[in-house]
């Protein structure tokens, strides 16, 4: 199953489907960082709204993406985290630390801006 | 050839000891003599100072569907039937104050009052009467059984409802700013309330884009390390979905269970009170409180 990656502006949006097989996450860990690269894009945002569980490969995977994503110098964003699915995830211990975190896609995109207005002022 | 003495012969024993046999008979018996030994169940109730919340026509009103319902329950063994009856029944009575304790004496007092009609009607024929008690002790016995479990079924019910209803109340998720929302807690906090906490956060995170949630414990005396283990994880929870959690109003005995535990206290936003709490997440907004007279 395909993962549609858009471009928006020095940003990219993926957006994850329900059912994502670890062969699916694999393959994303690596084309995500691929298109990075391509588009000297700033920062991901992962959107992982129409996902209803989440378990310890996937969230251990999303971590990986995050930092291979800052060890080339951009920054990751998962947003749409489920009320319940955040509380299943505290509960196993998979915390997704180290990763920033927002609402939805509009507060994703809000903190980013935020965050490299700052940096552009310096 | 039938003997003529009153024992009957082998072939009359089988036919007539059946136990659906007895029964029927009894049943028989049981409503031919209805009125009567209605009236002395609900003597004995009143004698026994049982069912004192109710008046007298309610306890007959009540008395004559219960006797009608045990008969039933005798002849056609649909203990089902029963248990809805007697749920329904304490549905009724449960909010006039009856408490577990009255019906289930009264229904041991009908189960007394049929067996002694059942020993004064057989008294000449101690073997049938034997035989009438081994067909009608275990139902009896299964009747008093399933009323006792259904009313009790019907309280559980009910308390499990009202506490719902407290833990419900006794906790709103109160927005006080734009994307700012307090959660004051009062009181003692259990696992299951804990939880449910909890998930009332997540929620109204989501539903009101919070980005900052002031938690104030300054209500809650103590909380042990389940407990404890809970808070921590609504403070990942919520991180989860973008919003910074502040805990205010750490008792000295909390922050002692906290320190115990081992939390990463660079995972927790704590001060002291809820007025500080609500300052830096003021400034955590952006927000600025300057007083009129100033702003001039």
């Amino acid at each position: 199953m395909e993962v549609p990656i858009l471009k928006q502006g020095a940003f990219l949006i993926a957006t994850f489907q329900a059912a994502l097989s670890d062969a699916d996450l694999n393959q994303l860990r690596m084309g995500l960082v691929q298109q990075v690269v391509k588009f000297r894009s700033r920062a991901v945002i992962v959107d992982v709204t129409a996902m209803d569980v989440m378990d310890s490969f996937a969230s251990r995977t999303l971590r990986e993406i995050a930092h291979m994503i800052r060890l080339r110098g951009a920054e990751t964003v998962i947003v749409g985290i489920q009320p319940e699915v955040a509380f299943a995830m505290v509960q196993l211990g998979l915390t997704l630390e180290g990763v920033a975190t927002a609402l939805d896609l509009e507060e994703g995109l809000a903190y980013l801006n935020e965050k490299f207005k700052i940096t552009n002022r310096g | 050839m039938a003997k003529r003495d009153s024992t009957p012969t082998d072939l009359e024993l089988k036919r007539t000891e059946e136990p659906s046999e007895l029964l029927r008979e009894l049943v028989a018996h049981l409503r031919q003599n209805r009125t009567q030994l209605r009236e002395e169940w609900v003597v004995r109730i009143s004698e026994t100072r049982l069912l004192t919340a109710m008046t007298k026509e309610e306890i007959f009103a009540e008395a004559t569907s219960v006797y009608d319902s045990y008969v039933e329950a005798l002849e056609t063994e649909a203990f089902e039937a029963l248990q809805a009856y007697a749920r329904n029944l304490s549905e009724r009575i449960i909010p006039r104050g009856v408490e577990t304790h009255e019906v289930v004496g009264i229904v041991l007092l009908l189960r007394d009052v049929l067996a002694r009609s059942l020993f004064a009607k057989y008294q000449n024929d101690f073997k049938k009467l034997n035989r009438i008690l081994d067909a009608y002790e275990p139902a009896a016995n299964r009747i008093a059984n399933t009323v006792a479990v259904g009313f009790v079924q019907e309280r559980e019910r009910v308390i499990r409802q009202q506490q719902e209803a407290i833990r419900e109340l006794s906790t709103p998720v109160l927005q006080v700013r734009e994307r700012l929302l307090i959660l004051p807690i009062i009181g003692v906090i259990d696992p299951q309330r804990a939880r449910q906490l909890t998930e009332q956060l997540l929620r109204g995170i989501r539903t009101n884009r919070a980005k900052v949630v002031v938690i104030d414990i300054t209500g809650v005396a103590a909380m042990d390390v389940t407990v404890a283990n809970h808070l921590v994880q609504t403070v990942e929870a919520s991180r989860l979905l973008g919003a910074t959690v502040i805990v205010t109003g750490l008792s000295p005995e909390i922050a002692q269970t906290l320190v115990t535990i081992g939390v990463d206290l660079g995972k927790m936003n704590t001060v002291g009170d809820l007025q500080g709490g609500i300052e830096q997440a003021e400034r955590l907004l952006g927000y600025k409180v300057a007083s009129i007279a100033e702003e001039r």
